[in-house]
């Protein structure tokens, strides 16, 4: 199987210049054998299109925030000015923004839904270990990208969030104020720390992709998972990338762009904090200061905990532990369509997420405090004790010989 | 279904296909592009105002306007003479001192920005090389500029150009 891909060469009929360059450098038969001949299990469903679609978005983020940054200027005395000027002045700076805004919150939902579908198919599972921990290192980074994106426009909700975010680690024993300070470049959020967020904010889009880079490289050695979870054995089973998977996945990148874009045109600060467009003002705290929603179930895991080092190593663990899923997981069953405990697993774990994200953003008192505190108790008994406890106490459903089986099965039992 | 029509109506939907697409982002890189231009704020017409009253004949001032250096010379009696009498053929950019003024020719003025490859020009200071013409002298290429702002000898091909204004009791306004 994996060999039909290292004997592709370019077609006799492509043009010479092509067989100039590719003799030399062969970089248009890689191109074809990754992105063309590619040979791809015949089964995917639409949650795999959300691969493609990160990738687009980040290519988006990249693209839009490089043109901002052209008329940014991370200084705090001017930085408010300069968004406000984009919004206003600059020729489509509002599209500019709004892309980039929206697509921070398109870029999490897609990755979100990225990373439960992997959940659910045992995607992470041998041979793909290394390919889930280079999604959790992007996830990281994004995560990081994003917050210090936030902190750019210099409004109330970047600084007090910036104030808030940061001094999660002077939680740390003995060192944590002086990591605070180094972070900060001073005693508080100020202009050195606007310069270098900037400085990360424009860096680490391009370690994402390096990243993105390796993450494919890995999925290519051992091929897709699918909705089965077995391996493709046959040739039969596999079908060329192109044209079955391109059109599949522009006919979910259309649907997705016009989402996008609904956003962007009809509701553009639908995600955003109306705070944030009043100027970072160091002596004033708004009255209700909530992370992007990216972040809420990770801010109620932090707010579940009374104790200030336990919250933040909480949170913390909480991405964390997603490094580990493929040691955690003992089933001999990948994907959660044969699994039937697992499946009912999964869908308390979905439910505590949304919970989670819903209590992240009220007052951490009361009824959400005790959904935030159950559901956090739930996250982690998911991946520490039902993944690993599950795979020796289920009894999993018939698993189908091969991919072909599956769908004459499927059709025979509708 | 025969195949032949099959392939004809495939063809239609990929050329389509390529065609809409290549529309939408020619379409897309519309706004970036333009992100590049002037901004509005940039593009507002700034004005800049000079009180003219302290100049006396023979001084110059320079002003700043959109970026750009305005040279504002108060011309001599004797300098308006001379400008006026050149033969104008045989000049590069051939222009009679009049053509240059609606009104007060005691007052030049001229972006101070050579019109060969954009230096400013010496001759504002009374220590400058002032050029074999006595107005301006670019020092990146050697190019000369008569007392009427005029190009006279080496690589420029424009007499330096007149930004609009207005002169009003003494008061100028550019822009
Ligand atoms: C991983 C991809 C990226 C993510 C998730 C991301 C996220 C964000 C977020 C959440 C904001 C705040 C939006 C707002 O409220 O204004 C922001 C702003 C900004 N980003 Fe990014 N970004 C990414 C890539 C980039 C890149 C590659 C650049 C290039 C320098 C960039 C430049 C900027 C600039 C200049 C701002 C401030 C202007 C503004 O607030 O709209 N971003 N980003
Ligand atoms: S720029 Fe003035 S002579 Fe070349």
């Amino acid at each position: 199987m994996a060999n039909v891909k290292k004997s592709s060469t370019l077609s006799k009929d492509s043009n010479r210049i092509a067989k100039w360059i590719d003799y030399r450098l062969p970089i248009l038969s890689f191109l074809k054998a990754e992105a063309v001949d590619y040979p791809t299990p015949r089964n995917l469903n639409y949650w795999w299109n959300f691969g493609s679609l990160a990738g687009i978005t980040l290519v988006i983020m990249i693209l839009t925030g490089i043109w901002l940054a052209m008329h940014y200027t991370p200084h705090t005395a001017h930085a408010f000015e300069s968004v406000e000027r984009i919004m206003r002045d600059v020729n489509y700076g509002w599209l500019l923004r709004y892309i980039h805004m929206n697509g921070a919150s398109m870029f999490f939902i897609v990755v979100y839904v990225h990373m439960f579908r992997g959940l659910f198919y045992g995607s992470y599972k041998k041979p793909r270990e290394l390919l889930w921990i280079f999604g959790v290192l992007i996830l990281l980074l994004m995560m990081a990208t994003a917050f210090m994106g936030y902190v750019l426009p210099w409004g109330q909700m970047s600084f007090w969030g910036a104030t808030v975010i940061t001094n999660l680690f002077s939680a740390i024993p003995l060192v944590g104020d002086s990591i605070v300070t180094l972070l900060w470049g001073g005693f508080s959020v100020d202009n050195p720390t606007l310069n270098r967020f900037f400085a990360l904010h424009y860096l680490f889009p391009f370690l994402i992709v390096g990243l993105v880079f390796l993450h494919l490289v890995a999925l290519h050695t051992h091929g897709s998972n699918n909705p089965t979870g077995v391996e493709a054995k046959k040739p039969s089973d596999k079908i060329p990338f192109h044209p079955y998977y391109t059109v599949k996945d522009i006919l979910g990148l259309v649907i997705f762009l016009t989402i996008w874009g609904a956003f962007v045109f009809f509701a553009p600060n639908f995600f955003g904090e109306p705070d944030n467009y009043i100027p970072a003002d160091p002596l004033v705290t708004p009255p209700h200061i909530v992370p992007e929603w990216y972040f809420l179930p990770f801010y109620a895991i932090l707010r579940s905990i009374p104790d200030k080092l336990g919250g933040v190593v909480l949170m913390f663990s909480a991405v964390f532990v997603m490094f580990i899923i493929p040691w955690l997981d003992t089933s001999p069953v990948r994907s959660g369509r044969y699994r039937p405990l697992y499946k009912i697993a999964y869908v308390f774990f979905l439910v505590a997420c949304v919970a989670l994200g819903w209590a992240g953003a009220q007052e951490a008192e009361g009824v959400p405090l005790l959904v935030s505190r159950l559901a956090t108790a739930y996250y982690f008994a998911f991946f520490l004790i039902l993944m690993p406890v599950l795979g020796f106490i289920e009894k999993p459903l018939p698993v189908p010989e091969s991919l072909q089986e599956s769908k004459r099965k499927k059709g025979a039992g509708r | 279904m025969d195949g032949k029509a099959d392939k004809g109506r495939r063809d239609f939907l990929i050329l389509t296909g390529y065609t809409m697409g290549a529309a939408g982002l020619a379409g897309l890189a519309v706004p970036f592009i333009d992100s590049l231009n002037p901004a509005a704020d940039t593009q507002a017409l700034a004005t800049t105002e000079v009180n003219l009253g302290l100049l006396q004949p023979g001084q110059a001032i320079t002003a700043m306007w959109r970026g750009k250096p305005v040279f504002i010379r108060h011309r001599t009696s004797e300098e308006i003479e001379q400008a006026r009498t050149v033969e104008l053929k045989g000049l590069p950019d051939p222009e009679a001192d009049e053509a240059r003024f609606k009104d007060n020719p005691q007052f030049l003025v001229v972006l101070g920005v050579c019109t060969h490859l954009g230096c400013v020009p010496l001759g504002q200071k009374p220590t400058d090389n002032k050029g074999d013409f006595g107005g301006w002298f670019c020092p990146c290429h050697g190019s000369h500029y008569d007392i009427s702002g005029r190009i006279r000898k080496g690589p420029a091909p424009k007499n330096l150009t007149i930004p609009p204004y207005e002169i009003k009791d003494k008061l100028l306004k550019i822009g």
